[in-house]
């Protein structure tokens, strides 16, 4: 009985020792300069970056894979604070990967919606609540205006709309330059 | 000598497989076979845990708790081995090599409740074998259980698209396809022993 308490003791208490050794030994270092990178991206996951995420964006930038000038959600206030950090010159935003546009929110009109869930499995931030076969809707707070719920639709219920960001983000409507 | 090993994994990964013979590790079988890339990083990292652990587990009961007769508390000590290997090898892949650990993921921690690797250790005592057998049986089991992994994980795919009766859709159907790859895999019974 006594060796038995002593023996498994003595097991667990060796089997602890390891596993709190290698966790101080094996220990990974982050990358501090991705965290800093990540923490200036706007974090809408949207991919238009062509990295499937703001962090694997961020990592690209670090190993010098990509430029500092593919986030269209951050536009150019994102790319001069990249380029304040990485200490280069900021430039222009890629066309190819796309334009900055004031911020959108998703917004699913609730009558249109069949309940396919597609649009669930899409969102990046899971931001749209709903199960199969019952309304879905976005919780405008987690939305990031990503778009990537629009292709996958298949009745386009769902619209973009300007994003209410409070007294501090107003801006004047653009004046109309058409006919 | 070199012959009986042989016979040995042949007769785990196809003969005596753990999960479509001896129905050990189904919850993973049926958990992460839905989609191929999952079931193939499951099936990686099981191969190198129940490896590892059917030597851990083989070494602790020749030399802890036989000399202390205490063989009773196998099931304890297999456990505890299992859970410190699991974690041990969390951490070693984490800081070698991050690109598999990002494959690996999640499954790793997984691995200390799939009962495949507490079987294994548990019919080595059973059947008496040595230090060889022990890794060969543990290997085999896992290339067994992966094979059959990716092999079911490939047909559920293909099943998804099916057109399935609905009171058939989702588990019952999977239940059943499994059943008929366990009935396919009795034709290999009678090859080895």
């Amino acid at each position: 009985m006594l060796s038995a308490i002593v023996a498994i003791t003595t097991l667990a208490a060796v089997f602890g020792l390891l596993l709190g050794f290698s966790a101080v030994r094996f220990r990974v270092d982050g990358d501090p300069i991705a965290d800093q990178v990540e923490a200036l991206l706007p974090q809408t996951q949207c991919g238009q970056c062509t990295f499937p995420g703001c962090r694997p964006y961020a990592e690209a930038i670090v190993r010098g894979e990509a430029d500092i000038n593919q986030c269209p959600p951050g536009g150019e206030a994102t790319i001069r604070a990249l380029a304040d950090l990485l200490d280069r010159e900021p430039k222009a935003l890629n066309p190819d990967n796309g334009a900055e546009k004031p911020r959108v929110l998703a917004l699913i009109d609730e009558p249109r919606c069949i309940g396919c869930t597609l649009c669930i499995q899409a969102c990046p931030v899971d931001a749209i609540v709903g199960a199969p076969k019952q309304m879905h809707t976005v919780i405008a707070a987690e939305c990031t205006g990503c778009e990537l719920c629009l292709p996958p639709c298949p009745v386009d219920c769902i619209d973009l709309v300007p994003a209410d960001d409070g007294i501090a983000a107003w801006r004047w409507p653009e004046p109309d330059h058409g006919a | 000598m070199v012959n009986e090993y042989a016979l040995l994994l042949v007769g785990t990964v196809l003969v005596n497989n753990f999960v479509l013979v001896k129905f050990l590790g189904l919850c993973p079988f049926m958990g992460v076979s839905r989609k191929l890339e999952t079931a193939g990083g499951m099936a990686l990292a099981t191969t190198f845990v129940l490896t590892l652990s059917s030597v851990a587990g083989w070494a602790l009961h020749k030399w802890l708790l036989v000399p202390l007769g205490l063989e009773y508390l196998r099931t304890l000590t297999f456990i505890l081995a299992i859970a410190a290997v699991v974690q041990f090898t969390e951490m070693a892949v984490k800081r070698t090599s991050p690109l598999l650990h990002q494959v690996l993921g999640i499954y790793l921690p997984l691995i200390t409740t799939n009962c495949a690797v507490l079987g294994v250790a548990l019919l080595n005592v059973q059947e008496d074998h040595g230090l060889v057998s022990s890794a060969l049986y543990g290997f085999g089991a896992a290339i067994g259980f992966s094979m059959v992994l990716v092999a079911f994980a490939a047909m559920r795919e293909r099943i998804a698209a099916a057109d399935v009766p609905v009171a058939f859709q989702g588990a019952a159907i999977a239940l059943v396809t499994a059943g008929m790859m366990s009935l396919a895999f009795m034709g290999f019974a009678g090859l080895v022993r």
